[in-house]
């Protein structure tokens, strides 16, 4: 499934984190996803950003369109080539932070979305891709 | 970069969010409302965030940590207006916010913010100390 469009961000400051979700957020009005799946989608893009900023030590985000047999989707993919998480599993649970977090980032955005993907090698960064499906036909 | 306006309303304090704040922007609100709520020696806070499009879980534990300081400082502090789909957002999240107070409105915020401070008048308690 290759995306309709697609637009890679950097993500180095607060300010680039503010850029990305934005950018989200724009995409998904234009695409019509109710405000419901926008807010959802734009904060755990917010967490995930702030992630690759500050864990990650910098990275990008690359946002794309889909069209999959009739739905429309908007996927985004944050990469980093920072530490890299040695423990998904243990990421993954509410609670968790090696930062000064509330350690909700990575297990709170997978709830918000339809589909979520990490990879994440030691030493090789970590690659966190994001996808919301639209419901609503308006 | 943007300072978010604190205005004194009576003896409470009105933050009221109107652009997407950045982390640092945050931090700085977080800095000016606590030098406010001493400099002023206000009542109560009310802050409006029905313009924020989202809360993450930094402006989360922001808006907590502002409950909790203003809380420190003697006074009170009412989180007013958030939109419903952020309190959907929130919840799922994992959020609980469980230290701050929300009202509808400002006008229920206020409300809320006065019956605490009558209460407090008649059990003649929780005052700041005397500089």
């Amino acid at each position: 499934m290759s995306p309709l469009r697609s637009e890679t961000l950097p993500l180095r400051t607060d300010e680039d984190v503010l850029r990305v979700r934005q950018t989200v957020r724009v995409w998904m009005v234009e695409q019509t996803f109710n405000v419901v799946e926008q807010t959802m989608m734009v904060t755990a893009t917010s967490e995930l950003a702030r992630n690759t900023v500050v864990y990650g030590g910098g990275g990008s985000a690359r946002l794309e369109l889909l069209a999959d047999s009739g739905r429309q989707g908007i996927r985004v993919i944050f990469e980093d080539e920072g530490q890299g998480i040695p423990d998904i599993e243990q990421a993954l649970k509410d609670g968790f932070t090696t930062g000064a977090g509330l350690g909700l980032g990575l297990g709170g955005s997978k709830r918000l979305v339809d589909e979520f993907e990490i990879e994440s090698a030691a030493g090789k960064g970590t690659r966190v891709t994001i996808t919301k499906w639209k419901k609503s036909h308006p | 970069m943007d300072q978010i306006p604190i205005l004194k309303v009576g003896e409470f304090l009105l933050v009221s969010i109107q652009v997407d704040m950045h982390d640092r922007q945050a931090l700085s609100l977080q800095d000016d409302l606590t030098t406010q709520v001493v400099k002023t020696r206000a009542k109560g806070v009310l802050i409006d965030i029905s313009s924020l499009e989202i809360v993450d879980s930094f402006i989360g534990r922001m808006l907590g940590n502002m409950a909790s300081i203003t809380q420190v400082l003697g006074a009170h502090a009412v989180v007013v207006g958030m939109r419903p789909a952020v309190a959907i957002t929130i919840v799922e999240l994992g959020l609980s916010l469980t230290n701050v107070r929300t009202a509808l409105n400002v006008d229920k915020g206020m409300a809320l913010l006065r019956m605490q401070m009558n209460q407090e008048m008649n059990e003649g308690g929780h005052e700041p100390f005397e500089k």
